[in-house]
Order: C-alpha cells, then structure tokens, then sequence
C-alpha cells in the first residue's frame, strides 16, 4: 500500500511537471490512433453505407461477416500484419515493421469494421426515412450515398468515437508491429504494460490516467458537441 | 375567395420546356401488398393540359397510385408508358413529388432548396438568387437559416412544395400539399401550383378539398376501393359527378 501510495505520488508529479517523455508518448498514441480512426472513417463510413443502401445476392452474408469483424482479437490482427511486414513477407520490401506507419495500419484494419458495420445501422436506419425521397429527386441507390452519409452525421460521430476509443486503448496489435522501441514506437498502452512489468509503475500509473481522463474527455465532448448541434439541427 | 395580391408565380419558377412525357398510359396496373389488391386500374390515360385532380375516401388508393406512376412502388402486374416509352431515371428527374408526409432533409430550409438545385446541376452563382426567390414565394423568406426539421407542419408542405418546384419539373406528384395549411397559406400555394401549370408543367394533385380540385383542376380522376371509378372534365364532374361512388362523396362532403 505504501508503495502504491508513493507510486501514485509520483505519477501525478510525472503528469504535472510535463515530463518529455510522457508526454511523447501520449503525443504517439494519439498521432497514432486518430491518424488510424480517420483513414478507417474515410473507407468504413462510405462502405457501410453503401451496403447499407445496395441489394445484391450475398450482402446478408457480408453484414454478419462484418459485424463479426468487429470483434477482431487485436493480437490476431498484429500477428496477421506482421507476417505480411516482416522482411519475408509479401509486404516486406515495404521495411514499415517497427514504425509508427504500422501501427497505425494495424488500428486501421482493427477500427475501420467497427466503424463501417455501425455506420452501415446508422445509415439504414435513415435510409428507411430517406429512401422515396431520394429515388424521388432522380437519384440512386448508390448515388443516395453522400445525401445519407452528410445527413447522419451526428449519429456518425458516435461511430468514429466508438472507432477512437477501441483503437486507443489497444495493445496487442501495435505492440507486435510496433515493437514497442523506445522514443520509436512507445504508445500508452505498451508503456504501461513494459513499465508494469519492470515494476516502474510510477510511469505506468501516469499514463493510465491519462488514457481515462482523455476517454473520458473525448465521450463528454462529443456528447456535448453532438447533442447541442443535433438540437439546433432538429435531427 | 378574396383576391389577395400575390406575386407572379412564373418569376421563381423556370419555364418548362413542352412536356415531353405525356400522355401518361397506364394498362392492366395492379398493386398488391400482403396478398391483398390495393390499386386495379386495367387501363387509364392522363393526357390533359390542365391539372389533374384525383379525388377519394380514405384508403382508396390515391397515394398508391401517385407512387406507382412516380416510379416508386413496383406493380404487381401491367405497365406505365409516359409517351410510349417505359419510365426510365431521365424520366424520373423530369418529374418531382411532394409525398403525403414529407421527408425534410436535416438541413436548414435554404440548404433543402441548394440541395435540389445542386443536383439538378444548376450553376452555383444561380443557385442562391432562385433560393431567395423561392423562399419568398412560400412566405419562408425569415426562415432560410432555420433547420428544416423545426418547422411547423404547415411550414414544412410550404418548403416540400418549393423544393418540388425548384427542380422544374415536367410532372408534378402532389399529394395532399394543402392539407394542414391555413386559408391564406393555401391560396398562395394554389397560386404556386397554378403559376406552374401555367408555365408548362403537368400537375398531377390529390387532395380532399373540393373546392380546391375546382379552382385547380381540369379534369377529376376519382377513386374508390382501389379502383378508378370515373374520370371526368372538372366542368362536367362538379355539377354532378357519373359514378354513384362520387356522387355520394361529394354529397356525403357538402353534408359534413
Ligand atoms: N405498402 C403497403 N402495404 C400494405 N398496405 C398498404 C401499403 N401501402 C398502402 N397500403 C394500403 O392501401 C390502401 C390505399 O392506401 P393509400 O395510401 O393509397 O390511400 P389514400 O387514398 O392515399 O388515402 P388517404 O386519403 O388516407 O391518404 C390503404 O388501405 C393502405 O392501408
Ligand atoms: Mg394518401
């Protein structure tokens, strides 16, 4: 107990004195994994759409795949990549294994089901209200696509935090292809997980705070952000 | 009625072209849901210059039948030929609809209209003089900021009907767009929707009103059961109507 207590101690003097090296490692994180929700917003938001909206043999097949995505364990997604990373891999020439690059191909892979597959309920749901009228104005089943993806977009939002929050408090998947190299690839969770284990647990402490204050902070944000220009938008 | 000024209608709304999708012919249509028929009609032509108003009780089929000839609802059996031809998305985008209930975009009021305007492929520069006109022809011009979706009811038929009539259309679908107006909303609608039929576009309107399918319409399609019962010039079905089926519609809405 006494330990802990000095533990924690310390870590808030870590968080408030502004140590460099926490702080690049929660830069990382960051940079990491909103650099990941983007890329995976920017495919996973017009795909779920999309097979929110078309109707082709098959595509109940390809929801309940995708839902299944979801639940991807991250070690298995790291694994995957690293076998395709790594210098006899098909991707090997690439040399991205141990970089920043590969972690956040890993959050990718890992958040972009995540974000598709409720987007896809989201936009179906819309759809349901939408559909007459847009077929009205002219326009496709596809071409329906923009109209559906702008006007849910504060349901959206709750996607991509969804997407955010799964991707920023992962482990597995950047700890195999990131290596977890110091000042290279260290991201909060990896921290915490090495720093625990060597007993440092001042550091490990520090971060983990920070990753609940920065959930924390994000959901009220959006909640906040969302509700009030949902409000002014009568959505 | 009392004539109130109102403004020219024509200015907001571009001239349409000759329409070049009539007549509308329609043969051995029927719609089904749940094993049950909703809508039979062996065989119908929609021709006249002036508006069409279709008139009926509740549950007859009016709406079915806009849909089927808008293209939204697959029939069960026969076929549309709007001037021979089968309905294709070219003819579809000739035509707009204003539904019983309308689906108001969650955007502000002037973005619904930017909306059609945009995907009717009209120049941006344009597009923001033709919202002002519009909004002030539907007595919205105070409103354009405001979400779509805030409106009272009859706000929201005023903005459906604008946006209908912001994409030109050749064939206008309107569905009851009166229904929840006050008087005087109705009569600058009426307005609108006469300014358009005069500028060329063919207005095909359900509407519970007689008084309304009187000062609009040119000839009355009158439904019941599913079925067409007559169709007649206005001037003829007013003073009395062919079918007893109308007959004792008509009578039954002059009693209440
Ligand atoms: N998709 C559907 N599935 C089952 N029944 C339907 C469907 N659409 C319409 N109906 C039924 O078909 C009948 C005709 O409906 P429609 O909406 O055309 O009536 P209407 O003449 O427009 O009536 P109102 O004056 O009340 O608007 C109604 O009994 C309705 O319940
Ligand atoms: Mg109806």
């Amino acid at each position: 107990m006494q330990d802990f207590a000095s533990s924690l101690d310390r870590s808030i003097g870590l968080i408030i004195s502004g140590d460099a090296e926490l702080w690049a490692i929660v830069l990382l994180s960051l940079r990491v994994s909103l650099s990941a929700v983007v890329i995976a917003a920017v495919i996973g938001m017009p795909l779920g759409a999309a097979l929110a909206v078309a109707r082709f043999p098959g595509r109940q097949v390809l929801i309940v795949l995708l839902n299944a995505l979801m639940g991807l364990p991250p070690v298995v997604v790291g694994l995957l990549l690293y076998l395709m990373l790594s210098n006899a891999g098909p991707l090997g020439m690439l040399q991205l294994l141990y970089t920043p690059t590969a972690m956040i191909l890993a959050q990718v892979v890992l958040v972009m089901p995540i974000i598709a597959a409720l987007s896809r309920q989201v936009v179906e749901t819309l759809d349901r209200e939408y559909s007459e009228q847009l077929r009205s104005f002219g326009l496709s089943r596809l071409g329906s696509v923009p109209t559906l993806l702008w006007d849910g977009r504060f349901s959206l939002l709750t996607a991509f935090l969804a997407g955010f929050g799964r991707a920023i408090a992962e482990v597995g998947a950047v700890m195999i292809v990131g290596g977890n190299i110091n000042h290279v690839t260290r991201v909060m969770t990896t921290t915490i997980a090495l720093e625990t284990s060597k007993g440092n647990l001042a550091l490990a402490l520090a971060l983990g705070t920070i990753l609940i204050v920065l959930a924390i902070a994000v959901n009220a944000a959006t909640s906040l952000m969302g509700g009030t220009a949902r409000r002014l938008a009568h959505a | 009625m009392r004539d109130l000024r109102l403004p020219d209608p024509r200015s907001c709304i571009a001239a349409t072209p000759a329409v070049r999708d009539l007549p509308i012919a329609v043969q051995g249509l029927r719609f089904e849901s749940g094993g049950k028929t909703l809508l039979d009609v062996p065989e119908l032509t929609i021709d006249a210059a002036g508006p069409t108003m279709i008139l009926g009780p509740n549950g007859a089929g009016k709406s079915v039948l806009v849909r089927l000839l808008h293209g939204l609802l697959e029939p069960a059996a026969g076929q549309i030929t709007l001037a021979g031809r089968r309905p294709d998305r070219a003819a579809r985008i000739r035509q707009a609809m204003v539904f019983q209930r309308p689906v108001l975009l969650r955007r502000s009021v002037a973005g619904n209209l930017h909306y059609v305007l945009r995907i009717r492929g009209v120049p941006r520069a344009e597009r923001r003089s033709r919202v002002r006109d519009l909004l002030a022809h539907g007595d919205l011009a105070g409103k354009g900021h405001q979400p779509a979706r805030s409106l009272s009811g009859g706000e929201e038929q005023r903005l459906a009907l604008l946006r209908a009539l912001a994409a030109s259309p050749e064939i206008l679908f309107l569905d009851e767009p009166t229904s929840s107006l006050d008087p005087a909303a109705t009569q600058r609608i009426e307005a609108l929707i006469l300014g358009a039929a005069r500028a060329g576009t063919k207005v095909i309107m359900v509407t519970h009103d007689l008084g309304q399918a009187r000062r609009l319409g040119q000839e009355i399609l009158f439904l019941n059961a599913g079925r067409v019962e007559e169709q007649t010039p206005a001037a003829r079905f007013f003073p009395r109507p062919a079918s007893a089926a109308a007959r004792a519609f008509v009578d039954g809405q002059l009693l209440v």
